[in-house]
C-alpha cells in the first residue's frame, strides 16, 4: 500500500514525509535532534518521559514528538523558548528524583540523562531532593543484573523490553504517583523472580538504573594473585562488539587486538570460547543424531524431539520458569561457556601442568545470564567452580582503558594453543541461526559424508533478523550406519528474543510444529546482542555486527567444528566419542522447575 | 462587551422522574434519522458536563462518520474530582435516564455495546443499577434494538476518569492515559471508535431528545446553554445537589449557598480555580467564565488556604498515575516547595519557580491531570500568598 505524503514546516523548514511518520522522525530528516529518554528505536512509542515536547502551531498543549504523527500543513517549532523553558523544566525534574553520584555510577560518560543535563546546563541544585531514602540500597541479589531505583528516572523503556521483546515481564509498574516504582513481582529481589538475566534491559537503560553485576575487581585481584594461573576464554560474538566499546564503529573485527590487550593486561594465557563452541556441536550433533535414532528406529518414548539448544543461559532459565515441561526437550550440551571451563581445569590443566585450584577461568561474554549460569550448582564438574568469573563485553572494554591500552594502535596477535583455535562454524555462533548453521555442517557430513549442499557452506535459509526462522533440508545418500534417516527431511527452527522462543514453544506445546531441531537464542539478533554487548543497540547496530560474523566465518581457513584440530585431539587424547562417558561427566547437564513469576 | 448577568434560578430537568418515561422517550427517538438527532444535539449547545466541556453532538458526529462495524458507548461514571457527587445522586436516583441516554447514542453512532465504568467507591450503587441495567436490557430486546448495556467497576483511581487511562483500565490494563491523538471518536475502547460522555450529559441526551433543543437552549449564555447539576460542599448551611441555569455571577451563587462569611469558592474541584471574595461579582460560572464539572467548595474565614491547597497536592501526588515527569514529579515538587517556603527553608520567591513549573505541567504533561494541576496551585497562591507564606 502506497502511502501519503503530508508537508509541515519544522522551524520554518519544509519538508515532505509519508503519513504516519511521526514529528521526531520527521525532525530527523530535516537534521533537527529532539532530545529523548523514553524513546527507543527497538520499542513502543510511550511519550511519558516528556522531555521531546515541541510547539506545534495551534496547539494548546505542547506535542511529544516522538508520539504525534504529522499532519498536513502542520508548523512545529523544536527550540521555542517555551519548548526549551519546559524541557529545562523536565530535566530538572528529572535530576530532583535521580542519585546524581555520576563519578561512581557504572554509567558515567554513556548516561543519556547525564548527557542531556550537560547539553542544557541544568543541575540538581534548584528544585527539592525527591531521593527515597529506601531507594538508596541497589538491589544486588541478581549474580547478573544491579538495580538501583535511586537512578531510575520510570522512563518503562526496560518494562517494555521485559515485555515486548523478551515476552517475560519480569519489571512492571508497580503502585501510582509519588509511589510509582519499576518493580518486580511482589517486590521481590531480582534472583527470586523470573527474570532471565538475558540483561536486555541494562541495554536500553539510558541510565545507570540497571546496570551488570561488576566483576572487574575480582579479576584483577585474581591477575594480582601470583599463585593463580589465569586464562581467559574470548566468546565469539565479543570479537565484532568490543570496539565500539573504544571508539570504533559497530562492525570492526577486532580478534586480534583484542588478544593482544588480553595479553597486556596479563592473562596467563588466551584462549577461545570458538573452541568450545565447536566442541558443543560435536556433542550437540551426536545427540540429535542420537535422539533420532532412538525416536525413529527404536520408538523410545522417553525421548524427546524436537530437541533444542541450551547455549543460551537465559533461555535456559526462561524455559525453567516458563515452560519446565518441556525441559526433556532441551540438549543436554553445557553451553561453550561451561564445556571450555570443564576442560580448561582437567584436560588443559594436566596439559599446562597446573593444579585445578590454582587455576582461574575468566570468561569474556556478550552476556550477563553467563554470569549466573557459572554460578549455577551443576557447573562444578571439574571439582571447582569451572569458570570462576564472568565480565561482559563492556567490562572487558573498560578493563583495557583501565589498564592505559591503546586499542587503537595494537598490532593483532593470535590465540594461545591449545584451545585456541577456532572455525568460521563456531564463530557463527555469535549470530541468531549461528549454532543451527554449525551444526548442520557437522550433522549433514556425519551423516552422508558430504557437505552440506549449500552454496559456500552458507546455509541462508536461517539466517537474518527474522523472529523465527524454519528450514528443511531432505536427507539423501546416507553412510550404511544412518540408513534410518534417508528420506527424512529435517526440519529446523530458529528464535531470537524471548518474546519469539514463547511463540515457537507454544507450537511446541500444541504439537502444531513438526520441528526436528530448535535453536533459542534469548538475546535480539543473538548473542551479538546481548545483554553485555556495547550500548547503544539497535537493529541497525546489530546488522553491522552480523555482518561482521559472517565476514569472520568466510574469512576462516576451517569452517566446521569437526575439522577443528584442537576437537580432533581432545577426542583422541581424552574424551573419546562424542557423548561418550567422559563427555557424559564433563560436558552435559540437567535443568530444574522454577516458579512462574 | 457587557456580561450577560443572569439570576440564579434552579431548574428540574435531570432529576424530573415519571416512571416509564425514559422508555418512552427511547421507543420515540429511535424511530428518528440519526443524522437529526445529531442535529439537534448540536442546535441544543450541549457541552459535557464532565468539566472539559467538549460540543456533545460534534462527539456523536464525529464517532458516527467513522467507518468501523464495531463501535462502543462508554459512560463515565468514575465521578473522581474531590468535591464531586452529582453523578452518585444521578445513577441513584434516575438511572433509567441514563441507559436511554446511552441506548440514544448507540442508535445514533452505530454501536452494539454500550458500558457504564462506575467509579470503585460506588460499588454500594451496584446493585441497583444491575437490576435497572437487566430490566433495560430486556427492554431492548423486546423493542429490537441491537443493544446491550454493561457495567464495569473501577478499582479507585482517579486518573481511570481521564477517558483514555479508563479504557487502559477496561481492557485490564494499568489505568494510564495514553498518547492522543488519536482520540476516542477515532480509537477509544479497544481502540474503536468510542463515545465517551459523563453521567450528567448522557441524561440530558435524553432530556433533549424528549423537549427538543429549543427548550434547552432558552436556559444559560451563547457559551454554556442550560443547565447543570452542581454538587456543594464546604461552609454552607444547604450542603447538597442543585440543578442550576448556567451562567450566573459567582455572588449570587456565595448569595445562595454562602454562610455569610465567605472567602473563597473553589470551582470545579481540587482540579478547578480558587475565586477570592473579591471576584465573586465579575465571575461567571460556565464556559465563558470558570467551567466546573459540578464541584463548588466554599470555605469561610476560618480555612486555612495553605492546608486546602497542600490537601490538594497531596491528593495530585497520589493520584497521578507516575509515568509522565511533568506530573509525577512536578506534584511533589509543588506540595515539597511550599512546605518549604512555610518552614522558611525556601524564600518567598521560591513560589515564583514553582509558578514556572506549573506552566512547564500545563503545557508539557500528558493528560488533564497534570496540565490541570497548576490551576488551584496559582489560583491560591496568587490570592492567599501571606497564607501560604507565614
Amino acid at each position: 500500500m502506497s502511502k501519503y505524503m503530508v508537508n509541515l514546516k519544522i522551524n520554518n523548514m519544509p519538508v515532505s514525509v509519508e503519513e504516519g511518520t511521526t514529528i521526531l522522525e520527521a525532525a530527523r530528516q530535516l537534521n533537527f535532534k529532539i532530545p529523548t529518554l523514553c524513546n527507543h528505536p527497538d520499542l513502543t512509542v510511550a511519550g511519558n518521559c516528556r522531555v521531546c515536547v515541541v510547539e506545534v502551531k495551534g496547539a494548546r498543549q505542547l506535542s511529544a514528538a516522538c508520539a504525534t504523527p504529522v499532519s498536513e500543513g502542520m508548523e512545529v517549532f523544536t527550540n521555542s523558548e517555551q519548548v526549551r523553558t519546559s524541557r529545562k523544566h523536565i530535566i530538572e525534574l528529572l535530576l530532583s528524583e535521580h542519585n546524581s553520584d555520576c563519578t561512581k555510577c557504572q554509567k558515567n560518560g554513556s548516561c543519556e540523562l547525564q548527557s542531556l543535563a550537560f547539553e542544557y546546563r541544568v543541575g540538581d541544585h534548584v528544585l527539592m531532593s525527591l531521593l527515597k531514602p529506601e531507594d538508596l540500597i541497589p538491589d544486588i541479589s541478581s549474580p547478573s543484573i544491579v538495580k538501583d531505583n535511586s537512578k531510575c528516572i520510570h522512563c518503562q523503556r526496560c518494562v517494555r523490553t521485559c515485555a515486548e521483546l523478551q515476552g517475560v515481564s519480569a519489571l512492571g509498574v508497580a503502585f501510582k504517583g509519588n509511589h510509582q516504582s519499576i518493580s518486580t513481582f511482589l517486590n521481590k529481589p531480582l534472583n527470586e523472580v523470573v527474570c532471565t538475566n538475558c540483561g536486555q534491559c541494562i541495554n536500553r537503560c539510558p541510565t545507570g538504573a540497571l546496570t551488570e553485576r561488576n566483576n572487574i575487581e575480582d579479576v584483577w585481584n585474581a591477575l594480582y594473585d601470583p599463585n593463580k594461573f589465569v586464562v581467559v576464554q574470548t566468546a565469539p560474538a565479543v570479537r565484532i562488539a568490543l570496539g565500539e566499546e573504544l571508539g570504533l564503529e559497530p562492525g570492526h573485527r577486532v580478534t586480534g587486538k583484542m588478544v593482544a590487550s588480553l595479553r597486556k593486561i596479563g592473562f596467563n594465557k588466551v584462549l577461545d570460547t570458538d573452541f568450545s563452541a565447536d566442541l558443543t556441536i560435536m556433542e550437540e550433533g551426536f545427540e540429535l543424531l542420537n535422539r533420532l535414532r532412538k525416536v525413529l528406529v527404536e520408538k523410545d518414548e522417553t525421548v524427546k524431539l524436537p530437541m533444542m539448544t541450551s547455549c543460551s543461559p537465559g533461555w535456559i532459565k526462561f524455559i525453567e520458569h516458563i515452560f519446565p515441561n518441556l525441559n526433556d526437550h532441551l540438549s543436554t550440551c553445557k553451553s561453550p561457556q561451561q564445556m571450555f571451563g570443564a576442560v580448561a581445569k582437567t584436560y588443559y590443566a594436566d596439559k599446562v601442568n597446573v593444579k585445578a585450584q590454582d587455576m582461574v577461568v575468566v570468561s569474556i561474554m556478550p552476556c550477563t545470564a553467563k554470569k549466573f549460569e557459572c554460578d549455577r550448582p551443576e557447573m562444578r564438574s571439574s571439582g571447582f567452580k569451572d569458570v570462576d568469573y564472568v565480565l561482559t563485553t563492556r567490562e572487558l572494554g573498560l578493563m583495557i582503558r583501565q589498564a592505559g591500552i591503546d586499542f587503537a594502535s595494537l598490532e593483532p596477535e593470535g590465540y594461545d594453543s591449545i584451545l585456541g583455535e577456532s572455525t568460521g562454524a563456531a564463530v557463527i555462533f555469535g549470530a541468531t541461526g549461528g549454532v543451527m548453521e554449525a551444526a548442520l555442517r557437522t550433522a549433514y557430513e556425519v551423516v552422508t559424508g558430504r557437505e552440506v549442499p549449500f552454496t559456500n557452506l552458507d546455509i541462508k535459509p536461517v539466517r537474518g533478523m527474522e523472529g523465527v526462522k524454519e528450514a528443511s533440508i531432505k536427507i539423501k545418500n546416507v553412510k550404511p550406519e544412518f540408513a534410518h534417516l534417508e528420506g527424512v527431511e529435517l526440519n529446523v527452527a530458529v528464535a531470537h528474543g524471548l518474546a519469539n522462543a514463547r511463540k515457537v514453544m507454544e507450537s511446541v506445546q500444541n504439537g502444531t510444529s513438526n520441528y526436528h531441531f530448535i535453536e533459542i537464542m534469548a538475546c535480539p539478533g543473538g548473542c551479538l546482542g546481548g545483554g553485555g554487548q556495547p550500548i547503544p543497540t539497535s537493529k541497525e547496530i546489530r546488522d553491522k555486527r552480523a555482518e561482521a560474523i559472517y565476514e569472520e566465518d568466510l574469512n576462516m581457513p576451517i569452517r566446521k567444528s569437526h575439522e577443528n584440530p584442537d576437537v580432533v585431539a581432545i577426542y583422541e587424547e581424552f574424551l573419546g566419542e562424542p557423548n561418550g562417558h567422559k563427555s557424559h561427566d564433563l560436558l552435559h547437564t540437567h535443568y530444574k522447575v522454577r516458579n512462574r513469576y | 462587551m457587557t456580561m450577560e448577568t443572569k439570576k440564579l434560578k434552579k431548574v428540574d430537568i435531570i432529576f424530573e422522574n415519571i416512571p416509564g418515561l425514559s422508555y418512552s422517550i427511547l421507543e420515540k427517538t429511535i424511530k428518528r434519522n440519526p443524522d437529526d438527532i445529531i442535529l439537534d444535539l448540536i442546535d441544543s449547545g450541549l457541552k459535557g458536563r464532565g468539566g472539559a466541556g467538549f460540543p456533545t453532538g460534534l462527539k456523536w458526529k464525529f464517532t458516527k462518520n467513522e467507518d468501523n462495524p464495531v463501535k462502543y458507548v462508554i459512560c463515565n461514571a468514575d465521578e473522581g474530582e474531590p468535591g464531586t457527587f452529582k453523578d452518585r445522586e444521578i445513577i441513584e436516583r434516575v438511572p433509567d435516564k441514563i441507559l436511554t441516554g446511552i441506548a440514544i447514542c448507540g442508535y445514533v453512532i452505530g454501536a452494539k455495546e454500550g458500558y457504564i465504568y462506575l467509579r470503585g467507591e460506588y460499588n454500594f450503587l451496584l446493585k441497583n443499577l444491575v437490576k435497572r441495567v437487566e430490566e433495560f436490557n430486556a427492554f431492548l430486546k423486546k423493542i429490537h434494538l441491537d443493544f446491550k448495556v454493561m457495567i464495569r467497576s473501577g478499582s479507585g483511581a482517579y486518573v481511570c476518569g481521564e477517558e483514555s487511562a479508563l479504557f487502559e483500565s477496561m481492557e485490564g490494563y494499568r489505568g494510564e492515559p495514553r498518547n492522543k491523538p488519536p482520540y476516542p471518536t477515532v480509537a477509544g475502547y479497544n481502540w474503536k471508535p468510542t463515545v465517551i460522555n459523563n453521567v450528567e450529559t448522557l441524561v440530558f441526551a435524553t432530556m433533549i431528545c424528549h423537549m427538543g433543543p429549543e427548550k434547552f437552549k432558552k436556559l444559560g449564555t451563547t457559551d454554556s446553554r442550560g443547565s447543570k447539576v452542581f454538587s456543594v460542599s464546604g461552609d454552607t448551611p444547604i450542603p447538597g445537589i442543585y440543578e442550576l441555569e448556567l451562567g450566573m455571577p459567582l455572588h449570587r451563587f456565595v448569595e445562595e449557598f454562602g454562610d455569610g462569611d465567605t472567602k473563597a469558592v473553589q470551582i470545579g474541584g481540587a482540579s478547578g480555580f480558587c475565586v477570592t471574595r473579591k471576584k465573586f461579582n465579575d465571575t461567571i460560572i460556565g464556559f465563558e467564565g470558570i467551567p466546573t464539572g459540578g464541584s463548588m467548595m466554599i470555605f469561610n474565614s476560618s480555612r486555612s488556604m495553605y492546608n486546602i491547597l497542600h490537601d490538594y497536592l497531596e491528593f495530585f501526588c497520589e493520584e497521578s498515575c507516575g509515568q509522565c515527569t511533568p506530573c509525577r514529579i512536578g506534584c511533589q515538587q509543588l506540595l515539597k516547595g511550599i512546605e518549604a517556603v512555610k518552614r522558611g527553608e525556601r524564600p518567598p520567591s521560591y513560589l515564583e519557580e514553582l509558578k514556572k513549573l506549573t506552566a512547564t505541567m500545563k503545557i508539557a504533561s500528558k493528560c488533564g491531570l497534570g496540565q490541570s494541576v497548576g490551576n488551584p496551585f496559582n489560583s491560591i497562591v496568587d490570592n492567599f500568598r501571606e497564607e501560604i507564606i507565614y
